[in-house]
């Protein structure tokens, strides 16, 4: 028989409940991110490469070099963005998954934008392009939020439609009234002009976009964490009946939500314009707003957990070139990886709560 | 003779379309309503659908037996169904999420282990010519039909019955209205749940056979946009009834024929917009259909989209 140990002061043993509570939140992914990559070296072994070849090329290309490390941060940016597309509504119980469709219509109304103002000074053209861009990415998925709310429609589902929607809407004005007639093989809108790309942050060949990224995540934290808004949100997710009680306007908090979840993914097709293609063709369909998916899912909807769930995601992405050139495997190995570390994460909830060290009692 | 029948192509051009192209709308339409009768929704079809298809085709190439290849989807796509079902059967894990995950995988792996498979061709299904009598050429394209279209079209009537009056019917629609209800029966619901899961993921995979043995047979990475996700959305429709599947199917079909129809006679305005018909009536149907105020008729309780 031992002694009990000597209670804690309860506002110390709250502190470190929270702190196991957070040391969870970061375990457990972890641990699945691993699992992930052990079963990912066990598949490419079976087609005959070598496992510890696969993980240092993939450490090599995402974070090896300082080249690798401004790929990889490049192509967070638009994770950022469309990961905070399924989070945001993920506050209010909704899986919106249609980051990809709200990136292509923000891309276009951007592109919109810019060949609508060719005189403009490029400050003006920049910022018509990025609120054209948020405005078209965010009333897309305010449709399938409103959807949701006036008709029932389930969000899933219809995010997903819409994607192709607006695939089509892109192919369709691409071929037809906003073809550049010079394009041949690819067929696009005129550039927006080499004055008018937003460029790369000083010093490196990151461009603006990753800044954007951060701040539109750090923007989202503070409004789900620490307004009056993002806690009617998060009350409307926990228990939509309660928040109908208590008065809160759940019609209006969908529809704003949906809108800034679909401005963020509207913002990542800006960017996509305005700082890598200069113009809007199919290039920009290559599944960024999907990825979005498994980096909200992973980053368990917290905004700021994105970040750097988007750099690592980001860096798998990064490390494709270099697996398909070393290793010879096909670009599609990082959609394999990027699903068997969705997979691995959604089993890995069940895991929450199961393991006394994380409870706060040491 | 296509200058003889005009403007006429276009409808005989869509019914055709509706029989070619509902083949994979049926199918995996079918094999989500069993899925969806148990209580669960698997939005993971997606995926199943376009592995179906690498796994037939590359399954019809190496062995030369398009049957085979069929059977190989099928077979996919119960392993397939069968992780979904287990990963779901673990607590606090939610089908929905599991279902996008699984779009992915299905989706890489497919494109992963199918690159080989895009250069070389395999032999595909032969189709029934049942246009003999005709001369007239459109109306023969509309009569050859496939025997996996046949095949679906046996099945929803099946499924009808053995759902209404078989023992097994009943015991999966007891887990679908009624976990509590099947447990208290003896029953594990979880158990049933991965068989109705691993048969719609068996269907699916056929239906993804059908994409690369019969129409447009051949395999590559486009192969499928959205119809495994447009089927789903249309069990909805069909208020998970077997019968209703079939003709949402036929409609469906017809819709994502309207595009080729047109362009087919000369209107190619628009094409890409025709292209996304089936898109966008899957939503003006679920805007007509769906209601904020009432559960809807013929849902099982247990759906996690409806509670």
């Amino acid at each position: 028989v031992r002694a009990p140990a000597p209670a804690l002061p309860s506002a110390a043993q709250a502190a470190l409940a929270r702190l196991g509570g957070a040391a969870e939140y970061v375990a457990i992914p972890t641990l699945a991110l691993v699992v992930s990559l052990v079963l990912f070296g066990m598949f490419v072994a079976l087609s005959g490469k070598n496992p510890l070849d696969l993980y240092f090329y993939m450490y090599q290309g995402a974070f090896g070099t300082w080249f690798s490390w401004q790929n990889t941060l490049t192509r967070s940016a638009p994770l950022i963005l469309a990961a905070l597309c399924t989070a945001l509504p993920a506050q209010l119980g909704m899986v919106i998954i249609g980051a990809e469709g709200a990136l292509l219509i923000g891309a276009l109304a951007a592109t919109a934008a810019a060949l609508a103002l060719p005189a403009a000074p490029p400050l003006v053209v920049q910022s018509a392009m990025m609120i054209a861009g948020m405005a078209g990415g965010g009333l897309w998925i305010a449709l399938a939020g409103g959807l949701r709310h006036y008709r029932g429609v389930n969000e899933t589902i219809a995010s997903l439609l819409l994607v192709y929607v607006a695939l089509a809407v892109l192919n369709q004005l691409v071929e037809g009234p906003m073809r550049d007639p010079t394009s041949l093989n690819k067929p696009s809108t005129r550039e927006i002009g080499a004055a008018n790309m937003i460029g790369s942050i000083p010093g490196t060949d990151i461009h603006w976009g990753f800044a954007f990224g951060i701040i539109a995540a750090v923007l989202a934290y503070v409004l789900i964490y620490h307004t009056v808004f993002g806690f009617a949100a998060r009350v409307a997710g926990g228990n939509i009946r309660a928040a109908k009680v208590v008065g809160l306007a759940v019609g209006r908090l969908i529809l704003v939500t949906c809108f800034l979840a679909g401005a963020a993914a509207g913002l990542a097709g800006m960017v996509e314009v305005a700082a890598v293609q200069g113009r809007a063709n199919a290039n920009l369909a290559v599944g960024y707003g999907f990825t979005g998916i498994l980096v909200s899912f992973l980053a368990r909807h917290n905004p700021l957990a994105i970040i750097p769930v988007a750099i690592l995601l980001g860096g798998i992405g990064a490390s494709g070139g270099l697996l398909q050139r070393r290793l010879g495997l096909p670009d599609a190995s990082v959609l394999v990886l990027q699903g068997i570390i969705f997979v691995t994460v959604l089993a890995s909830e069940s895991l929450y709560g199961r393991f006394r060290l994380f409870a706060g009692r040491a | 003779m296509a200058d003889a029948i005009g403007l006429w192509g276009v409808p005989l051009a869509v019914l055709g379309g509706a029989v070619r192209v509902s083949t994979p709308f049926l199918f995996v339409s079918l094999g989500e309503c069993i899925t969806e009768r148990s209580g669960r929704i698997n939005l993971g079809l997606e995926g199943t659908l376009v592995m179906g298809a690498m796994c037939a085709y590359g399954t019809s190439y190496l062995t030369g037996s398009p049957w085979l290849g069929v059977l190989a989807a099928g077979a996919v796509g119960a392993v397939l169904g069968g992780l979904h079902a287990t990963i779901c059967g673990l607590p606090r894990v939610n089908d929905i999420a599991v279902g996008i995950a699984l779009m992915l995988l299905g989706t890489g792996l497919a494109f992963y282990l199918g690159k080989p498979l895009i250069e070389p061709s395999a032999p595909i299904l032969p189709s029934i010519e049942l246009g003999w009598w005709s001369e007239v050429p459109q109306v023969r394209a509309v009569l050859k039909i496939n025997a996996l279209f046949l095949i679906g079209t046996a099945l929803a009537p099946l499924l009808v019955w053995g759902l209404r009056s078989t023992r097994w019917g009943l015991i999966l629609r007891t887990a679908g209205e009624s976990a509590d209800a099947a447990r208290a029966m003896g029953y594990s619901v979880n158990a049933i749940r991965l068989r109705a899961t691993m048969v719609g993921g068996f269907l699916s995979g056929i239906g993804g056979s059908f994409l690369s043995l019969v129409y447009p047979g051949n395999w590559n990475e486009g192969l499928s946009s959205g119809q495994g996700i447009t089927a789903v959305a249309l069990v909805i429709f069909a208020r998970w009834n077997p019968m209703y599947c079939f003709w949402a199917s036929l409609l469906f079909g017809g819709a994502a024929a309207l595009g080729p129809a047109l362009q087919s006679v000369g209107v190619s305005q628009g094409y890409y917009l025709f292209n996304a018909a089936p898109y966008i009536l899957t939503l003006l149907i679920m805007i007509v259909t769906c209601s904020p105020k009432r559960t809807l008729i013929g849902a099982p309780a247990e759906l996690s989209i409806i509670k």
